[in-house]
């Protein structure tokens, strides 16, 4: 049924039943988008860990499939990104339906000047297939197929875990462990820890299906079209020819009926014209919650991505939440395992990334109540509001079919260092994420390029002045000239930014001080 | 749609924060029945009729009839 070749990764029998046993750093569970990202970010910190994974192949789908730019820039740093945007679609453009009439053609990225694009459409499973390749060629990751845990000891120190394979069962000590293993999360039910949230009752059916004739290019959304007029209708491109159609069934679908091939037919069918010839790929009729962990760091066991916090899928929040949490997560682990930090540094990914998360879910909830409205007054300003959104521009901004990924700002942690100097008109404040920009005498490099895997201390000369001594530790980067970097960071001669390892501003200050930026590390990395 | 306006109203957005508006617009009405949506809504229009004057408000009342048909 899928275009996709689903290969089997070995299975090696682990050195620990024959019993050799080894504490370890770091064990990760779940080999999904998230768990293999850790593992390579601790890498490039020079920790090594063990990744588990009850299965022995990729995503069963296409599922998480917008890629967004902040994710893209952090797989960048294992060398699988520009293989990302070369296998998958790029897309800026959008355009949306009231009926049969366009309403208005949207564009996400319409300012150049970024390596990467706002996003690329790519399925989960060729993710995971990069990510795997790259961690089987790293040594200091283990990925283990078919390992499957089944009880979690914690102590003050670390954490127990046993793991069943197709030889038996055996024990693992870590210093910590990390759970990306998904909405489901084993970790969580075995430490019986609560997951409070939403539960919504709309259905929705995905077909992912080869069209065998013309595609659209864009992302396309439907309120009422004549081919499904009770509700809304997504269609998006992936990689090999694949579309994704995301129907809006309501409440009362039956899933099983639904799930029947020639019900999908009937419906792409309805869609696509009667000239028109597609395979599928893949289906699912799904229904979602929005909940979250009221902690993410449970002494030695710290949780990630859908493990912690699960969104709608409207605005891709999922699959780019996680690679946040994962960014946030690596490089304070890394100083906590390295001595270089307090363990309490980790109370602030668990602040930064519940924030992000409330926010992931509230953008998503009002996608949510807008595409399926709750009561008839919510109803009728989301229709008034695309009726008016043809003729009226306004109208427009106010359409909530998805506000997609962006990174979140985390205003206010205790690791950002306030602005002392009041003259800022724009540039990203502590607690933004980064910016990238051309840089370099002809424009040929990117900024992102330029960030070490440490905290980066950029700052804007004129070319008669040029910093040269940066704080130990950092990477230093000094842009003299460069119009649009200087533009995005509001920069004047002196003008210095200290971004950390996960590419968030902590601290910015008008002139170069080294003390200054001292002191902003040591706030930064709990040592202040 | 004939454009009769004489350009007092605003078509573009005008606001900070959209999201954050049209989300408090709708749950404003959360567990109100129709009949007191439609005394909210009243009292609401009165309250911006007043604050944005005579000349928008004749252009938006034109507006809001003329988008219905599309509905």
């Amino acid at each position: 049924m899928s275009s996709y070749t689903y290969r089997h990764y070995p299975y090696h029998r682990p050195a620990e039943l024959d019993g050799k046993s080894e504490r370890r750093p770091v064990v990760i569970v779940g080999a999904g988008m998230a768990g293999p990202t850790l593992a390579l970010a601790l890498a490039q910190r020079g920790v090594a860990s063990v990744v588990l994974d009850e299965d022995d192949t990729v995503s069963l789908g296409s599922r998480s499939i917008c890629q967004a730019k902040h994710s893209l820039e952090s797989w960048d740093r294992f060398g699988i990104a520009s293989r990302m945007v070369e296998k998958g679609i790029t897309w800026e453009q959008g355009e949306l339906y009231l009926h049969d009439r366009p309403v208005f053609r949207f564009n996400l990225q319409p300012e150049p000047g970024h390596k990467f694009p706002a996003f690329v459409n790519l399925q989960q499973y060729y993710v995971e297939e990069y990510l795997y390749e790259r961690c089987l060629a790293e040594p200091l990751v283990e990925l283990r197929f078919r390992n499957k845990v089944v009880a979690i000891t914690p102590s003050d120190e670390g954490v127990t875990v046993e793991v069943e394979t197709p030889d038996g069962r055996y024990k693992l000590d870590a210093d910590w462990l990390v759970a990306c293993d998904g909405v489901r999360s084993t970790v969580r039910h075995l430490m019986d820890l609560p997951y409070p949230g939403e539960v919504f009752h709309d259905r929705f059916l995905i077909a992912d299906i080869r069209l065998l004739s013309e595609l659209p290019k864009e992302r396309r959304f439907w309120f009422y079209p004549p081919f499904h007029p009770t509700n809304s209708v997504l269609l998006h491109r992936q990689a090999d020819n694949v579309l994704r159609v995301d129907f809006q069934l309501g409440p009362d679908a039956d899933p099983e009926e639904e799930k029947k091939p020639e019900n999908i037919d009937r419906r792409l069918r309805q869609m696509f014209g009667p000239d028109a010839r597609w395979e599928h790929e893949w289906t699912s009729v799904y229904t979602f919650t929005c909940r979250i962990m009221e902690r993410f760091v449970h002494g030695r066991v710290i949780f990630a991505g859908d493990a912690a916090h699960v969104v709608s899928p409207f605005g891709a929040r999922g699959g780019n939440g996680a690679i946040a949490d994962v960014d946030n997560l690596a490089w304070k682990l890394a100083m906590v395992l390295g001595k270089t930090a307090p363990v309490s540094l980790l109370d602030s990914y668990c602040s930064e990334r519940r924030a992000a998360a409330q926010e992931n879910i509230l953008n998503s909830t009002r996608s949510t109540d807008f595409i399926t409205p709750k009561f008839a007054a919510s109803r009728a300003f989301r229709d008034a509001t695309l009726s008016l959104a043809r003729d009226f521009p306004f109208a427009r901004a106010l359409i909530n079919s998805g506000r997609l990924s962006v990174p979140t700002a985390q205003p206010g942690s205790p690791l950002d260092t306030a602005d002392t100097d009041a003259d800022w008109v724009r540039g990203p404040a502590p607690g933004c994420a980064m910016l990238d920009a051309p840089i370099g005498r002809e424009g040929e490099g990117w900024l992102i390029d330029r960030l070490g895997p440490d905290f980066t201390v950029l700052t804007f000369s004129d070319y008669d002045s040029p910093v040269t001594e940066f704080p130990r530790g950092t990477t230093g980067v000094c842009i003299a000239g460069d119009g649009l970097a200087r533009q995005r960071y509001d920069a004047r001669p002196g003008t210095t930014y200290l971004v950390r390892p996960d590419r968030y501003v902590a601290a910015r200050w008008r002139r170069f001080d080294g003390a200054a930026i001292a002191a902003a590390i040591g706030r930064a990395t709990g040592n202040g | 749609m004939a454009d009769t306006s004489t350009g007092a109203l605003r078509r573009t957005l005008n606001l900070a924060r959209p999201d954050d508006v049209y989300n408090a617009i709708v749950d404003a009405h959360r567990d109100l029945s129709d009949d007191q949506c439609r005394a909210f809504d009243a009292r609401l229009i009165l309250l911006l009729a007043n604050h944005v004057g005579d000349e928008v408000l004749q252009e938006a009342l034109v507006a809001a009839r003329e988008t219905m048909e599309e509905t």
